[in-house]
């Protein structure tokens, strides 16, 4: 027998290993955040605008070049040669060394801004300042922490996104989908709000608005100064808040019924945008075991009971008693708030309830019975204060919890750890509440290709959301799970050609319609019977 | 408490033992030599490219097998006594049995070449395989260039797993064109193309002469019989098919052919035990399947059936429409009903082939000459729908028909090109018809009324 040793074969041999080109190009976009690095440490730059744009410029340059190298001498088709040899993309050293990174920066930048340079009163130092001649020119305002965020969000987005393109070139829907996240992104998320900034003066006092970003992901949209800020704004601000309140009531379900909720979470939404570029050499981490998927459940649905509490409370707060001043108040909105959720929970228990798992019906019973118990105790007992607790604590709690830590810190520093969709699938409320509309009113579902599946796992394997899609193909039964973003990877990596998002009849959506799996029909019959 | 054996835990064995615990309470063991836990053994070639790891080849996780009481014994099968209903494991222990099923699936041919025998020749069936393969060819400086034997499903997938990690392949294919004993021409060409776009190189119409062995008893060249010509090498992979893993029952009473002899029940020759999988052997060959079908699809419905017998209710195996697909590299290949190659081609069997002008995309669908009756169609890089092809074959339809409906049997993913409209038109030109195809319809797809 050979006395080979195998892991250093690994490490240094095809396709592990990288190609000259790669490796400059690395240094390259290496080069580009190391600028950005020595900025934060106050290396003064005198021209700040140049030495911005050559470290975009070498970070996005640096990106195009690996990717290109990677892929240009090779076949259209799947790329995924090597993703579990290489140490980046198989929770290796380097995973660790970019979690590790990624997380301190997260920690940085929520909390700790002042090391980026920001200056509250005065002029920004620091990297924070690199990016004023940007910020100046397009609000016309200095940068802070979150448009230096921003931008880099924007630059990693396109050049992953391009990568991403070159990478499934011959898969239509991953490019078109990819270019809208690409879009959305650089249009809704950056240069708009910043526009929107830029119109603001006597008569105008706009937020910052990302328009395409909906309550429950923006938590704050509600918040006292923000709807303060859209009434004095006129007739635009008007307009954007009874946008905001019909892109949560109206938009969103219709375009979840029509198309699944991948209509948002993987073709629209910011998170999701950086999760199918940058985040997408590390899909396969998320886990597929059975235990996390219970995990998921639980913890994304108490976020959305949080968040709704949170929100609710928050509202409240600055409502007033009196109906002559304003038709809503304290009283009404809260009335409404517990209407609205009496009606929707019990139109799902009345007519879907078959649908939903025994614990996901214990947890809505659970859910349902926290809330109004909470709004019922708040009349009983007659207190300033709703739920018992501060709604400025509330609102602090969640901001720094969700907003924050898990959004931000886990969410995004944790990639190369947990997987690209940690926060999408765990704690996202959004993602929860389109979820549940996905799995029980949606017309969406992936559809398994009769009995072609051979169990092989690419499918589960690079499912960002973790969900075990071998698990129904290989019984021949459809994937309707809520928490399916509509990537369309597991389609693409399927050898078999066995899956197929679509958007179909509601009608046998979910029930194995006689699974054809090949045996004669009445052996298929008798095996459907349950 | 009846117990229940399965030799075998692969595909075939695992979906018996499944169905047997839906319907019923035996006891039921698995037995193996080969892993302790079932994996897609379609999926090993993934492992040696990276995509996945061995454990993601693993459909059911690790608890799965106790929660469902199926007991699962590392260990190999020796002898069967069916007389006194007894395994004999290699380990000398004897293990008991009411009723026994033999799934042990197939092993890779070998034709008595000299030097097959040699370290570095190998094939590619089993995970002891795939962890040869990594000790063979971890790498193209151990392995400088790889000869693999045999144009098969298994010969291309294993070229493509040696060229991912940038070993020099060079593909001897005994056939004049690739896979051309079961593709149409067309079809056999369009691969032979991409076989050598990925930098394979394909040596068509020739044989293995000898393999040599360097001092130390190693693979170190092959010869072309044909030629004489040496081509050095670290790796022979000998990939020119598969014949069933039996050896360990000769002797034992049970009817033996290629594979273990099976009656439509799947019942061998002895009272309680049974074949199922790659291993067994129809006394007379199905419709036109072929007696023994190594086929991961017929593993898993040969199962299915068993598990309906073994548990009281005696169904026979009554496989459905022939359905089968593949990859070919970066080219997916579905196959329902039956598009016979020239060699293999009925008489009353006629084509209509189109392949895209540019891209390595192609269709041959079979019809009957006289009655125009459709019989089946193959795809290459574009996906059909299994449920609808399977109507139309028990609806018998019209080619046609089937030509008119072809946008509803499409299911490659959304926002894909279309290739409907050029595929009639030629169709149209070929056979002097004006057919128009219809828009897809959900309402005909999914049958609603």
């Amino acid at each position: 027998m050979s006395t080979y040793d195998k892991s250093m074969a690994l490490t240094g041999q095809p396709p592990a290993a990288l190609s000259t080109g790669q490796k400059m190009a690395t240094l390259l976009g290496m080069g580009g955040l190391a600028i950005l690095l020595l900025a934060s440490f106050n290396l003064n730059f005198q021209n700040k605008g140049l030495w911005l744009t050559i470290s975009l410029s070498a970070i996005s340059l640096g990106i195009l070049w690996f990717a290109w190298d990677a892929y240009t001498n090779k076949q259209p088709g799947i790329k995924n040669d090597g993703v579990w040899f290489k140490s980046i993309s198989n929770r290796g050293l380097w995973g660790w060394v970019a979690g590790i990174a990624l997380t301190c920066f997260y920690i940085i930048l929520y909390f700790y801004p002042e090391y980026l340079g920001l200056v509250s009163d005065g002029e920004n130092k620091g990297v924070i300042s690199l990016f004023d001649p940007l910020s100046i020119a397009l609000s016309g305002n200095p940068a802070s922490q979150w448009f230096v965020y921003g931008t880099l969000y924007t630059v990693a987005i396109l050049a992953f996104g391009i990568k991403f393109l070159w990478k499934y070139r011959h898969n239509r829907y991953e490019k078109i989908r990819t270019v809208s996240v690409m879009f959305f992104q650089t249009a809704f998320a950056f240069l708009i709000p910043e526009f929107m900034a830029r119109l603001n003066g006597d008569k105008l006092n706009l937020p910052y608005y990302d328009l395409k970003n909906m309550w429950p992901l923006n938590y704050y949209n509600f918040e006292g100064y923000r709807v303060k800020a859209f009434i004095n704004s006129g007739n635009i601000g008007l307009a954007m808040l009874l946008f905001g309140i019909i892109s949560v009531f109206v938009i969103s379900p219709i375009l979840t019924y029509k198309y699944g909720k991948r209509w948002y979470c993987s073709w629209v939404c910011g998170c999701g945008g950086l999760a199918e570029t940058i985040g997408d050499p590390f899909r396969q981490l998320s886990s597929k075991k059975q235990s996390a998927w219970k995990i998921e459940r639980w913890l994304v649905h108490t976020v959305v009971v949080f968040v709704t509490i949170m929100t609710t409370a928050v509202i409240y707060s600055y409502l007033g008693n009196d109906t002559s001043k304003y038709w809503l108040t304290k009283k009404t909105f809260l009335i409404g708030v517990a209407v609205v959720l009496t009606i929707v929970f019990s139109l799902v228990m009345i007519f879907k309830r078959k649908q939903l798992q025994k614990d996901a019906q214990y947890g809505a019973i659970g859910f349902f019975a926290v809330i109004i118990g909470l709004i019922g105790l708040h009349f009983l007992s007659g207190d300033g204060n709703i739920f018992l607790i501060k709604s400025g604590t509330l609102r602090k709690s969640y901001s720094f919890l969700i907003g924050s830590i898990f959004s931000g810190v886990v969410g995004t520093g944790f990639y190369p750890i947990l997987g690209n969709r940690v926060w999408c699938r765990f704690g996202c409320p959004m993602a929860a509440i389109l979820g549940f509309q996905q799995k029980l009113f949606s017309r969406f579902r992936i559809t398994t290709n009769g009995g072609q599946c051979i169990s092989c796992g690419n499918c589960s394997t690079y499912c960002e959301m973790g969900i075990d899609v071998r698990a129904y193909a290989q019984k021949g039964e459809n994937i309707v799970r809520s928490s399916c973003v509509g990537c369309g990877i597991c389609s693409a990596v399927c050898p078999r050609g066995v899956l197929k998002l679509e958007n179909g009849p509601l009608e046998g959506r979910i029930d194995s319609n006689q699974v054809l799996l090949g045996n004669d029909v009445d052996l298929m019959e008798l095996m459907n019977k349950k | 408490m009846e117990h229940i054996v399965i030799i075998g835990n692969g595909i075939a064995g695992v979906t018996a033992a499944r169905h047997i615990r839906k319907l019923s309470n035996k006891k039921i063991t698995i037995v193996s030599a080969e892993s302790n836990y079932f994996f897609s053994r379609t999926a090993l070639m993934y492992v040696y490219m990276g995509h996945m790891k061995f454990e993601h080849t693993q459909p059911y996780e690790n608890w799965f097998w106790k929660k469902n009481r199926i007991d699962l014994l590392n260990a190999y099968v020796s002898k069967v006594n069916h007389k006194n209903k007894k395994l004999l494991l290699s380990d000398g222990t004897q293990i008991n049995f009411d009723k026994l099923i033999i799934a042990t699936g197939s092993k890779p041919n070998k034709f008595g070449w000299k030097g097959q025998d040699l370290e570095g020749v190998q094939g590619l069936y089993s995970k002891q395989d795939l962890e040869l393969l990594e000790t063979n060819a971890p790498n193209k400086k151990v392995c400088k260039r790889a000869v693999i034997v045999g144009g098969g499903l298994i010969g291309i997938e294993l070229a493509e797993m040696l060229r991912s990690r940038d070993i020099p392949v060079t593909f001897l294919v005994r056939e004049d064109s690739f896979w051309n004993g079961v593709l149409p021409s067309g079809e056999s060409q369009l691969i032979n193309e991409h076989i050598q776009e990925h930098h394979i190189n394909l040596r068509l119409g020739v044989n293995l002469g000898e393999i040599l062995a360097d001092e130390n008893g190693r693979a170190k060249a092959i010869t072309i019989k044909e030629t004489g010509e040496e081509i050095a090498c670290n790796l022979v992979g000998l990939t020119a098919g598969v014949t069933p893993n039996i050896d360990f029952l000769k002797d034992s009473g049970i009817e033996l052919g290629r594979g273990v002899k099976v009656n439509r029940l799947l019942e061998t020759n002895i009272k309680n035990i049974y074949a199922i999988g790659d291993c067994a052997e129809q006394h007379e060959a199905i419709g036109h399947r072929r007696p023994i079908e190594a086929v991961w699809y017929t593993g898993r419905m040969m199962g299915e059936t068993l598990a309906q017998t073994i548990c009281g209710n005696p169904t026979e195996y009554k496989p459905g429409h022939w359905f089968n697909s593949a990859k070919f590299l970066d080219i997916e290949y579905q196959t329902y009903g039956w598009v016979f190659s020239e060699r293999a081609k009925k008489e009353y069997e006629k084509h209509f082939h189109w392949r895209h002008t540019k891209e390595k995309v192609c269709i041959t669908v079979a019809f009957n000459r006289e009655t125009g009756r459709f019989l089946g169609i193959n795809t290459f890089g574009i996906r059909m729908r299994h449920e609808l092809f399977d109507r139309w074959l028990t609806e018998e339809r019209n080619v046609d028909f089937v030509m008119e409906h072809l946008a509803d049997a499409n299911f490659d993913p959304e926002f894909y090109k279309a290739f409907e409209k050029e595929i009639i038109s030629k169709y149209n030109g070929d056979f002097g018809k004006s057919i128009d195809i219809k828009k897809k319809s959900l309402k005909r797809i999914f049958s609603l009324s």
